[in-house]
Formats: C-alpha cells, structure tokens, sequence
C-alpha cells in the first residue's frame, strides 16, 4: 500500500477529529504507521475543525502534505476549501445532507453520502461521522471490519459501551449506500 | 576547674559572620540554630537561603542548604520539601526578598500550606545593595532611592506582611517578634521554635516576621537602631501572634 | 511490545515516567497541556511529586530545590514560559544540578501565536539566562525519537549534573504517531548524588550546598573553567546527528525537528527528479554537531539551512561551513508550515536562497 495523505475537514461538534483518529488507530492496530495532526487553536464550538492523517507501510517523512489522496469533507466551507488541494487520481467524499448542489472534479472520484439523513433514520444524529466512515471504508478498503470496530469499542469505553451497537449499524448503513451508488475508487 | 557557662551553638558553622554591628541578623541566625539544636532536627534540616544581606546564609546554618535566586526562596523550599516530605526545610529572608519580589511565591507557598518555615527579617531597608527603599520602609524613611522620605502618594504604604498572611488559609502559625532587648530576643525564640514545632507536627505554613534593624543604612549607631526599631517601626509593624491553628 | 497511537505530549509525559522521573513543577500553557494534564494524573497515583506551581518563575525554582534535594524533576513550557524560567535556569545550571526541561515551541516574538515555530533556538542554545553556561538540548523530529530521547535524559542530566533541555515544536507536541515504548536506552554508570542537599544525617561531617555565588572573582573564573571543561566532555561525548542520503550529494540540507521531516520528504521527490540532496540533521543542537559538515563533498553546490524561524541556527550553520560552501536559507515563521514542495522550489532556486 502507498502512503494516503487525508485531510478531514467540518464543522467543530461533527466528529472530525475523531474521525481522523480512528484511521490513525487503525493503522497502529494494524502494525503500520499512523500519523494524526489537528489544526488546534482555541476554537469555538461550533466553528470549523480539520485535521491531517497519514497512513503508511513505510516510515512517515512529513507530517505536512500540500496535496490530498483523500478528502472527507462534512460541510460545504471545508469542501471548498479544501477541493483544490487534492492529489492526481484522488477520492473526495462530502455530506450531500449539507451539500446540496452537484460536486464535479477532474481527476478526483467525487461521491456525496447524505450522512445526516441516514443517522437521523438510526435515530443518533452523532453517528453520522460513523456513516461516512462506512462509506470511506467501502471505497477505500483500508481497515477490516474487525479492526474498525474494535477501535470503536476502546474509544467509547465501558461508559458508553450502549453506544456500539449503532455505531456498528451506522458504519454498516454508510457502505450499504456506497453499494447501491455502484460507485468503486480503490 | 573551668565550666562551660555559654558556648556557640552547633547549630552555626565556623564561619565568621558577615553581619554589621548592631544588625538583627546575627541574633537571629542564634536563635535559629539554638532551636535546630534543640529539637533535634539540625542534621535533617535543609536551610534556603536567599538574596540580600543573608545570602551567606547558607555558610553560616550548620546544616545543608540551598542558594535561592532572588525572591525564590519558598519555591526552592517547597520543591525540596514535596520530595523529602520528612525534612524540615526553612527559608531565611528579608523585606525585599519576601515583601517585594518574592511575594508571588510567598503568597503561594503560604496558601498551598506547605509545610515549612519561614524566618522574615524585616528591616525596612534594603541593606546588601546599599540602602535603597524597600517595600516595607516607613512613610517619611529617607532612603537612597527615596531621599525626600517614603511619600505614600508616590510609593504606597508599608506593606504589612503579618496582617495580609494572616488571611490565608493555610497559615498555621504567624507571629510578628523584635530583637531589639533581651525580653523580646527570649519571645522571639520561643516564636521561631514554634514555627519549627508546627512544622515537626505537619500543621502547615509558619512564619515568624522579625522587626529587625540595620544601623549603617538607617544611619544610626548600633544603639540608637535598636531604639529606632522599638519607637519607630513597632507601631507600624505592631507585634503579636497574627495566626495559631494549634491554639486552643 | 506494539506500538500504540499516542499525542506527542502525552508521550513526553509517559516516556518521563519510564525514565523515572520524581517530581514535575510547571505552569499551564499551550501548546504544552497535555504534559502537565497527563502528569497530574499518573504522577500522582503512583506516588509521585506533581505541583501546578503559581507561575513558570516560581515552577523553575521548585525543579531547583527538587533536583537539589537530588531527585529527577522536570518541568515543561512553552516559548513565552520558557522565557520566564531563564532566571532558574542559569541558577540550576551553575549549581551543577540535573533536571529535564521541556520546551514545545510555538510562534513569537511576545505572546505571539500557538502555532508550531521554531523561533527559539537561540533561547534554547544560548539562552537567556546569565553567563557562561550551556544546555544540553536535543531536539528530536518524531514522537519517537522524543520519546527515546527523554528516557534518557534523565540519565544524561544525572551523568553530568547539567540541565537536559528537550526541544520540539507545536506540532509535535500536539500530534498523533504510533510508537513504541520500549526501545532500548543506553547503559550508564551513574555516580551516587553524594552531592545532594538530603540533611547531614546521609553524609556526617560534610554539609552539603547547592550554590552558585562566589564573590572572589578567582574561586568563580575556577568554576567557569571547570563548567567549561564539562561542556567540552559533553561536546565529545555527547554530539549527536544523522546523515540523510548523503552518498555525493549536489546540495546538502541542514534541518532539525519537524522541519528536517518535512525536507526527507523533498529529498524523496527531488530524488526522483533527478537531483540528490543529502540532509545533515542535528539531534543535539548543543553540542552542534560542527563536525558532520567535514562530510560534506568539496564539490557540492551548496547547504540550504531550513527552519521554522526567520534564521537563527543558520549562525551555526555558517560556523560550521567555515566559508567553504555557499549557504542559503529557507524559513517559515509564525506557525506557517511549509509543504515539501517549498523546499523543492527552494533548492532548484538556490541562488535566490544564498545568503553567504
């Protein structure tokens, strides 16, 4: 596998950064480098959150990329923003539930999930993070189920260990919707 | 056959001491000792010294010591007493040490109730550096750097240490002494061996504040200091116990 | 043992713990939290000194009447709280004690920003404290190599009875890499702190003394020479760096911490371009290592010095190049973080770069 530089970007409150982490804990479980930055500051709620990830079979040179593989962008400012800074050949996913008009790039795969409306159908708006996660799963191939799932498991903890089970079903609803888009990048 | 009817204390080192006639200080380094002596802590105490006329303090305290930076004193102090909680550990400082840079620190350390004493020289002068004002200098003092006499509407008040530390809560003993006849020297000792007591007892924070003198920068004989010190800055700095938390 | 996902302050906090660290003073300040927060918690249960003090001036001199008291103690800040330990510093580096200093670089001058810099290299390396005095100051470029460097800075301190300065910028400190714990340190013979301030009772006969004043000008030009002797043992001893790509290169980089991570990756792309670079990366920024610039082939083009300030080692640099090659420049400052493609343009433009 070649090194994928990520930038994940959305509102603050959206799980962004969680987002990122759980990619980076993936690939330490999974015996190979991960590398999670934040843009930090004292940021309101609310207000726009974006953090890099690299992960890489091969020891990780700079933390800082100019250029994108992936973007995962939650909302329609960090889509903008970020758009422009993608690499050849790169996939953009955004929340079509925000984003209302049609997302055309060149040389970029560009699918849109409607990540809020599919959580709010589970009934926990806060696992929308994890239907995009679904749908970045199944059009990246980079995690197994199993090693997604786990890390899941260790960031809620015994407290909020009722909370599994949706995100499992939200992860699952995430790349039921990739499928039936018919869409494949990797 | 001879007798030993007085003799130095092992609490002191050889060292001669680098204190003027008639200056509070060598009195109060005696007594220090003598209590160390007495209750059997000399050889786990650790002395900090700090910045001023003191300073050598450090060679005269026969016991190990630090040299703290300038107003640092009691975080040096509460940094070696948080790792060797059962030490006793001391500062011994004057007015512009304590009153005027250290008094963050101080403040502080008296607040967290860390469990060491304090020995404040306050002699309303800065001696070392050569007579300059210090923050406890009186209203009209005539000083090198205020030479028409303390002016409150230019320089404030004397800061009055004793009556602000005793507000806080982790205090628990403070008592403000003199040295200037031997009535009061005996009460000053009594004070100081207290404050180590409560430490030995972890109580908390102690202090004893010493209205102290200094001929030469006052301009007085040695004499005329220690008079200086009872009529002019005792009603200032009134003496007494300000704070006792063992008191029943 | 696997690697874990871990924020590079948290595992500052717990590479200090394995390097068996006593007791932390500090004060709170971004970019740096996450040390003294993780501290707090895990000193605490396990019977360990932690005290937030009530500034960086008075945690600084608690770590001076900790490491006198002859235990390992640390603290961390940041540039401006950097600034205010200076005092303590100089005082604890005269009076010969050891302690660990951790400083995470953010943007200045003044308050500044929070974003990563390293504009404090001259306060880290020549510092702002007083007189003839140096840190031994590391500055690594990963969480891991942080981590293995402050393992062992303890031992280091202790070896020479001289603050350890661990120098990283904003970045490290506030990301996430997989790391491992339990890598090797070096084996040390460490000599008993008879020197330590524990009461006479541990040492009858002898008081002990943690001091740095010494008013005959003699008894104190003794005691810079000999801080100078040990400076120069530690100079031999202690000098630390790494060759990257260094098989005749056309230009050679000269880069530390994040900045000399962001160069590997141009080294990669200018590669494949055609065009070899090598880097020297300082590992200790005192001791310099002067030496590794002998390496340098006499037909290279030039040195390019990157760094996240608006130049500060590039004195060291020119030190170290002794007039032999032209030197250029590259800085971001701010807490702007240049990408790899910046330092491409800048070694294809490097004429426009030279500054001697």
């Amino acid at each position: 596998m070649d090194a994928k530089n990520i930038k994940v970007a959305g509102f603050g409150g959206q799980g962004v950064m969680m987002f990122g982490q759980i990619l980076a804990y993936s690939a330490t479980k999974d015996g190979i480098n991960g590398l999670w930055f934040p843009s930090y500051g004292p940021e309101t709620r609310g207000g726009t959150a974006n953090c890099s990830v690299i992960v890489s079979e091969k020891q990780i040179n700079s933390p800082v990329f100019k250029n994108a593989d992936h973007l995962v962008a939650f909302n329609l400012p960090s889509l903008e923003k970020f758009k422009e800074h993608m690499a050849n050949k790169g996939l953009v996913l955004y929340n079509s539930s925000l984003i209302e008009e049609e997302i055309k790039l060149d040389n970029a795969t560009v699918v849109g999930v409607p990540i809020n409306d599919i959580a709010n159908e589970l009934g926990n708006i806060k696992v929308a993070n994890m239907v995009m996660m679904g749908a970045y799963l199944q059009l990246t191939h980079l995690f197994s189920d199993e090693t997604i799932e786990a890390i899941i498991k260790k960031i809620l903890g015994e407290r909020k260990a009722d909370l599994v089970q949706i995100n499992k079903e939200a992860l699952e609803a995430g790349k039921t919707f990739v499928k039936k888009l018919g869409v494949k990048y990797a | 056959m001879w007798e030993t009817k007085y003799e130095k204390s092992a609490g002191l080192t050889d060292s001669k001491l680098s204190y003027c006639p008639g200056c509070t200080h060598g009195i109060v380094h005696k007594l220090v000792a003598e209590v160390l002596v007495e209750l059997g802590i000399l050889d786990r105490s650790i002395a900090i010294a700090s910045v001023g006329c003191s300073v050598f303090s450090y060679q005269f305290f026969n016991c190990d010591a630090q040299q703290s930076p300038h107003g640092r004193a009691c975080a040096l102090a509460t940094g070696v007493k948080r790792v060797l909680p059962e030490n006793i550990v001391f500062t011994y400082q004057g007015d512009g040490d304590l009153a005027s840079i250290g008094i963050a620190e101080t403040i502080h350390a008296a607040n967290r109730g860390e469990n060491i004493t304090v020995i404040f020289m306050n002699n309303a002068i800065y001696g070392m550096t050569g007579g300059q004002m210090a923050p406890t200098s009186l209203i009209g003092q005539r000083t090198t750097t205020s030479q028409d006499g303390r002016d409150v509407a230019h320089h404030g008040n004397p800061i009055k240490i004793s009556e602000m530390f005793s507000t806080i809560e982790g205090v628990a003993y403070l008592e403000r002494v003199a040295a200037y006849d031997p009535k009061h020297v005996i009460n000053a000792k009594r004070a100081i061996k207290k404050a180590f007591q409560y430490q030995m007892e972890n109580k908390g924070f102690t202090m004893v504040e010493i209205v102290a003198t200094c001929p030469v920068n006052w301009g007085l004989k040695p004499v005329d200091a220690m008079k200086w010190s009872k009529e002019a800055m005792e009603p200032v700095f009134p003496l007494g116990v300000f704070k006792d938390k063992g008191a029943k | 043992m696997a690697k874990v996902l871990m924020k590079g302050n948290e595992a500052i906090a717990l590479a200090a713990i394995k390097g068996g660290a006593d007791a932390f003073y500090g004060y709170p300040i971004t970019p740096q939290n996450e040390i003294p927060e993780y501290l707090s918690k895990h000193m605490l249960a396990n019977g360990k000194v932690f005290l937030q003090a009530e500034s960086e001036v008075s945690a600084i001199n608690m770590v001076y009447g900790a490491a006198g008291a002859g235990k390992r103690v640390m603290t961390s800040s940041s540039s401006p709280g950097i600034a205010l330990k200076q005092e303590g510093i100089s005082y604890i580096t005269a009076a010969e004690l050891p302690c660990l200093i951790v400083s995470v670089m953010r943007g200045g001058p003044g308050l500044g920003s929070i974003q990563p810099s390293q504009g404090d290299y001259y306060q880290a390396t020549r510092g702002g404290g007083n007189g003839d005095y140096h840190l031994i100051v590391f500055a690594p470029e990963s969480i891991q190599e942080t981590i293995d460097v402050i393992k062992e800075s303890f031992d280091i301190a202790d070896y020479y009875r001289n603050p350890v300065m661990v120098l990283v910028d904003g970045l490290i400190g506030q990301m996430m890499e997989s790391v491992d714990f339990d890598r090797p340190v070096r084996e040390r013979f460490l000599p008993n702190k008879d020197w330590a301030t524990t009461g006479t009772k541990d040492h009858p006969g002898r008081r002990n003394v943690a001091n740095s004043l010494y008013l005959d000008p003699q008894a104190l030009e003794n005691h810079n020479i000999h801080l100078n002797e040990k400076y120069k043992l530690i100079k031999k001893n202690e000098t630390k760096f790494e060759l990257v790509n260094f098989d005749n290169p056309e230009y050679v980089i000269v880069a530390y911490g994040t900045m000399a991570r962001i160069c590997r990756s141009a080294i990669e792309m200018l590669k494949k371009e055609g065009i070899e670079v090598g880097m020297i990366r300082p590992i200790t920024l005192f001791p310099y290592p002067e030496k590794a610039f002998d390496q340098i082939p006499a037909n290279a083009k030039g040195i390019l010095t990157c760094e996240l300030s608006m130049g500060q080692m590039l004195d060291d640099v020119l030190i170290a190049n002794n007039g032999r090659h032209k030197v250029g420049f590259f800085g971001r400052a701010g807490g702007m973080l240049p990408d790899p493609e910046e330092i491409v343009a800048a070694i294809k433009n490097f004429n426009e770069r030279v500054v001697k």
